[in-house]
């Protein structure tokens, strides 16, 4: 918590987010990431179906998993700053950063979901529970960052998006639970079925866990800084208003008429 | 409870002096059966399509209501007065969600009449009884839907885009069954009547849950800073 006292103490000092855990994480993700990359276009065979299409499972579920981590993450800093409301907005703003770290990859879930759907389906999009869930997911969540973004009061946007956080928990079964029910009632048959066909064989099964790994790692980095940026920038702000005014009042102490 | 019978009544006198409901809303959701009617251009396309754009613009109207529900509160800073007489947050949410049922009923009423003037649906036998309870059972979902994310935006900058952005996609499996049921009752091809009651199942567990979670998120909603 140091940076944050001594950013408050001198303001206009450069205030830095890395510390050295954030480099070991940023390094280790880096390693990680590299791997992946080169296993999955060089080492790993392409499939015998899909074709070299597969490689791209090695981006979508990586992706999928983080998106969905970063929302369990949400709901639970959220429940923890609505519990713990009255003392500090530390708990929001893990919620706040995890949050948008989830947005943006189940954005990239969706993106490069729905280009394996046209190589191996034929089609971009298809209403398949699980495809429909999550984009009402991605919806909900895109609508919690657009609360965030209000300006208002900090307490009570904390406990506003916390409960809307909250309640994205308890939308994701009973959207899914109905789009299971409204596709059962009139399906068409599908080429493939939505999970394809793939044999995995030992490495393809170690690069998607190394994906997973450096995903992880990656949103880990991204929302231990950005929830201190968010901590730095509230510091900010009420340092500069408090300047503002011992400004303010200096004019008015020293003008003597 | 009598309490939030004082709430919905408080509400509901507002409405009938008010008169937005009838004013606004009812021909705001007229109007969107027109026009879909227009989009389609097709008879039997929108015969098949009746019941799900009769909640659509269910859908589309609970934002107007809603809005306006929550506006009245926020005014004056009226619902701080209220709790502040030390009544439980939860008795104010199933106050304003009742008087919010009875609104979008009345609506729904006239959407369906709608439906079946315009449209050309028919209504008839045990489907009449298939029909209210859909409308029942999803018009309470809406209303508990609505005011909870009513009290998540009320008061704050740019409401009137938020609250459909957050509520519609929540509303979605409200949206799904109620539409499937009502086309079941609408004498559908495709879906018979068991299926039907199935989706009013559904509904019912919705509301349920929505009705648990509101009336839990309601006292952080409310609660004041100063």
């Amino acid at each position: 918590m140091s940076i944050y006292t001594a950013t408050a103490a001198v303001p206009g000092a450069a205030a830095r987010t890395g510390t050295r855990t954030t480099r070991v994480i940023g390094v280790l993700a880096l390693v990680t990431t590299a791997f992946v990359v080169v296993s999955a276009f060089f080492l790993t065979p392409a499939d015998s179906v899909q074709g070299d299409s597969v490689r791209i499972m090695y981006a979508h579920v990586p992706t999928a998993w983080v998106a969905y981590l970063a929302f369990i993450t949400t709901a639970v800093a959220s429940g923890f700053s609505l519990a713990r409301r009255h003392r500090t907005l530390g708990f929001d703003r893990v919620a706040g950063a995890s949050g948008e770290v989830g947005v943006l990859f189940m954005a990239m879930t969706l993106l490069t979901g729905s280009l394996w759907g046209r190589l191996t389906w034929g089609t971009f999009w298809q209403w398949d529970p699980r495809l429909t869930t999550t984009l009402f997911l991605f919806i909900t969540y895109v609508g919690y960052l657009a609360v965030r973004r209000i300006d208002t009061d900090p307490r009570q946007r904390a406990r506003r998006s916390a409960v809307i956080a909250l309640l994205a928990v308890l939308e994701i079964p009973l959207v899914h639970f109905s789009v299971v029910l409204w596709r059962s009632l009139h399906q068409e048959a599908s080429v493939l079925s939505p999970d394809g066909d793939v044999r995995l064989d030992d490495l393809m099964l170690f690069t998607l866990f190394a994906g997973v790994a450096a995903f992880t790692l990656i949103f880990a980095w991204l929302v231990i800084h950005r929830q201190r940026l968010t901590a730095l920038a509230d510091i900010r702000q009420t340092v500069g208003l408090d300047a503002a005014i011992a400004l303010r009042r200096s004019e008015t102490s020293g003008v003597v008429k | 409870m009598n309490v939030a019978l004082s709430i919905a009544r408080k509400d509901l006198q507002i409405e009938w002096r008010t008169r937005m409901l009838l004013a606004r809303v009812v021909p705001f959701a007229l109007l969107v059966m027109v026009l879909f009617a227009v989009a389609l251009d097709s008879e039997p396309l929108v015969l098949r399509a009746a019941a799900g754009l009769v909640w659509l613009a269910m859908l589309f109207s609970t934002m107007l209501v809603v809005q306006r529900a929550f506006d009245i509160e926020t005014a004056d800073a009226a619902i701080d007065t209220l709790l502040a007489c030390a009544v439980h947050p939860a008795r104010v949410f199933f106050g304003k969600a009742l008087a919010l049922f009875v609104q979008l009923f009345a609506l729904v009423v006239v959407l369906v009449t709608a439906a079946i003037v315009l449209y050309g649906v028919t209504v008839s036998g045990s489907r009449v009884v298939l029909l209210v309870t859909v409308v029942i059972s999803a018009t309470s979902g809406l209303a508990l839907v609505g005011t909870l994310y009513g009290a998540v935006v009320a008061n704050m900058n740019g409401r009137d885009s938020l609250l459909p952005l957050l509520a519609l996609p929540v509303l979605a499996p409200l949206l799904i069954g109620a539409s499937r049921a009502t086309e079941a009752a609408f004498g559908s091809q495709t879906i018979d009547m068991a299926n039907g009651w199935a989706w009013v199942g559904l509904l019912g567990v919705y509301g349920i849950v929505f009705g648990a979670a509101g009336s839990a998120a309601f006292s952080p909603l409310t609660e004041s800073d100063s």
